[in-house]
């Protein structure tokens, strides 16, 4: 899987509420989540994020509640991966989830800027930065990630397990 | 083995279990509100599944908007009554019998020690409290396991903080969380469990437990929990309708960083924007006017957070200048509210008391702040627009520290007033 796409920045610690606030939250229809996409970090964002875009943010991306419309607002404003120097484990496992791929840098994060176009090897896990001309590797994705990527997300994962193992009672 | 490993072990069928390792696990209990149980039920729908994993194992709460608090608001809240009568939910908790889910599912014995439970709400980590494993998770992750009763889950590493020491008048559960939030950052604990033990700890009651591990998801923490003894015996054996097992930490577990607070140097302590590891002391803080005080939520809306709140308020009034709101976080804490005198005592004082609901804590509704506004609450989160404006501005406290600032109008300690 390659992804290629413009970059927007954020900070460290940008939480659940930046990402998608709650006062949204009346709703879990994902085409109104994607209007108000990380509004409460940048209220232009929602106007300026484009289909194909990448967002690369610092450590803890995500903190803070477990409302999977955060990570269904960024996939559904057409986002098609974020990267960071680390994920807060909620928002890590429902990005997965719902087939999100999600990726962690620490060289990523430091030396890509806003506007930098980047391509990412999601099999092998090496990120390009096309208008920078260089290269950083991403952790590893744990294999079982890779399986929920390529399985289309947990309730299709789920759903083949039934089928295959699961005997309801 | 660490008490994580154990329960996680117990939980799929394994001896033992090691950090960093994925497995499948069995889950004790499934939860959601209002906000995250529709997502579930859609995914579940999607699923195939025949019928729920078991129909009294799966609670559905809503708290956050309810009572309802607009349109969009009613129709979610319809999908989990709709949902909950189709499959026969035991465990559906309606406006008039419901409370703040982390409060009423260990008040009502329906979470018990070595129990593995998930929820679709990030403060799940509360029944840590009860020496259970709990962790918020997403309502994919709900859906999944209301199919199957399982989850999947990465063991993680464990981390140790003791206390010890006598603790300050006025100092509680939240202190000792914020002050250990401002220690080691909103990521200290990042995608580990946070076992808390100590001296102050074993003579700590219930209700500061609660507090405690309740906001272990505040440093990124997987789970908080305490390894149960005669306090959690004493608690559970009034409530609880399950058999439950008690787990220990063996002497030689392995704890990736420990660290050690002395609870006499710890005064009451407030959280300042916008996050919840920005800590100072509240004595260092009297400048700081404030617009309106909330005090309730899954952190601190107990029966012993109201009557230490009243205890400071009693016989005075609320600032001329600021709204003080009360939530009683269950309708039997209300009740008992009702019974000891403190909702009067915060009606003499001008406060408002509303029926248990998240509300003003995320924003949603009973007290949401306009721009340029500034609270003081005994809620878990100060980001930016947590509690109405991204403008406006929140500091977290303990209850007593909330209702010496709803007297002053500014930032107080409770020594101030008493």
């Amino acid at each position: 899987m390659i992804l290629k796409g413009k970059v927007w920045k954020f900070g460290d610690n940008i939480d659940t509420d930046a990402i998608i606030p709650a006062r949204y939250l009346n709703t879990s229809d994902p085409k109104e989540l994607a209007k108000h996409v990380m509004e409460d970090a940048d209220k232009e964002f929602p106007g300026k994020v484009k289909a194909g875009d990448i967002i690369i943010a610092g450590t803890n991306f995500g903190c803070g509640s477990s409302r999977e419309h955060a990570p269904i607002a960024i996939k559904a404003a057409g986002i098609q991966s974020v990267i960071a120097k680390s994920f807060a484990r909620i928002f890590y496992r429902n990005a997965f989830n719902i087939g999100l791929p999600i990726f962690e840098s620490d060289e990523a994060a430091d030396k890509i800027e806003q506007g930098d176009e980047v391509e990412i090897d999601a099999d092998k896990g090496i990120i390009r930065n096309i208008t920078k001309n260089e290269e950083y590797t991403a952790k590893p994705m744990p294999p079982f990630m890779q399986e929920l990527i390529s399985a289309g997300g947990l309730i299709k994962w789920t759903k083949k397990k039934i089928k295959t193992s699961y005997q309801p009672t | 083995m660490t008490i994580t490993e154990k329960i996680l072990a117990v939980h799929c069928d394994r001896e033992e279990v090691s950090p960093g390792e994925l497995i499948n696990a069995k889950v004790d209990l499934v939860l959601a509100n209002d906000i995250t149980a529709p997502i579930a039920i859609t995914e579940f729908k999607k699923i195939g599944a025949s019928d729920v994993f078991d129909k009294n194992r799966i609670a559905f709460i809503p708290d956050h908007f309810a009572p309802q608090k607009d349109i969009k608001a009613a129709e979610q809240c319809k999908m989990l009554r709709d949902f909950s009568k189709e499959y026969n939910l035991g465990l559906y908790f309606e406006v008039g019998r419901m409370g703040i889910e982390h409060a009423l599912l260990p008040e009502q014995g329906i979470i018990v020690p070595g129990d593995l439970v998930i929820g679709a709400d990030s403060h799940t980590c509360t029944y840590g409290a009860l020496g259970a494993f709990a962790t918020g998770v997403g309502s994919t992750d709900v859906a999944s396991a209301m199919a199957t009763g399982e989850c999947w889950f990465k063991v993680p590493e464990s981390m140790k903080f003791i206390y010890y020491g006598k603790l300050n008048r006025w100092v509680g559960g939240k202190d000792l969380i914020l002050y250990t939030i401002g220690d080691i950052g909103v990521d200290g604990a990042l995608y580990r469990a946070m076992e808390f033990e100590g001296e102050t700890i074993r003579s700590l009651s219930m209700h500061a437990r609660l507090t405690m591990c309740n906001m272990a998801i505040e440093a990124g923490g997987k789970s908080g929990i305490i390894v149960p003894d005669e306090i959690t015996e004493k608690y559970v054996k009034e409530r609880v309708k399950r058999p439950y097992k008690f787990y220990t930490s063996d002497r030689n577990a392995d704890y990736i960083e420990i660290r050690e607070y002395d609870c006499s140097k710890i005064p009451p302590v407030v959280a300042c924007p916008h996050l919840p590891s920005n800590v100072k002391p509240a004595a260092e803080l009297f400048e700081v006017t404030i617009d309106q005080v909330v005090i309730g939520s899954c952190t601190n809306g107990r029966i012993e957070d109201l009557r230490e709140a009243a205890e400071v308020i009693k016989g005075k009034k609320v600032n001329p200048n600021v709204r003080m709101i009360v939530i009683p976080a269950t309708q039997k804490i209300y009740k008992q509210a009702i019974k000891e005198g403190l909702i009067e005592v915060f009606i003499d004082a001008e406060a408002v008391v509303s029926t248990p609901t998240c509300g003003p804590c995320l924003g949603g509704h009973m007290g949401v702040l306009a721009k340029g506004e500034r609270a003081i609450a005994t809620t878990n989160r100060n980001f930016v627009g947590r509690m109405g404006h991204p403008e406006s501005e929140v500091y977290l406290s303990n209850p007593a520290v909330a209702a010496a600032s709803a007297i002053m109008g500014r930032i107080a300690t409770p020594e101030e007033i008493i």
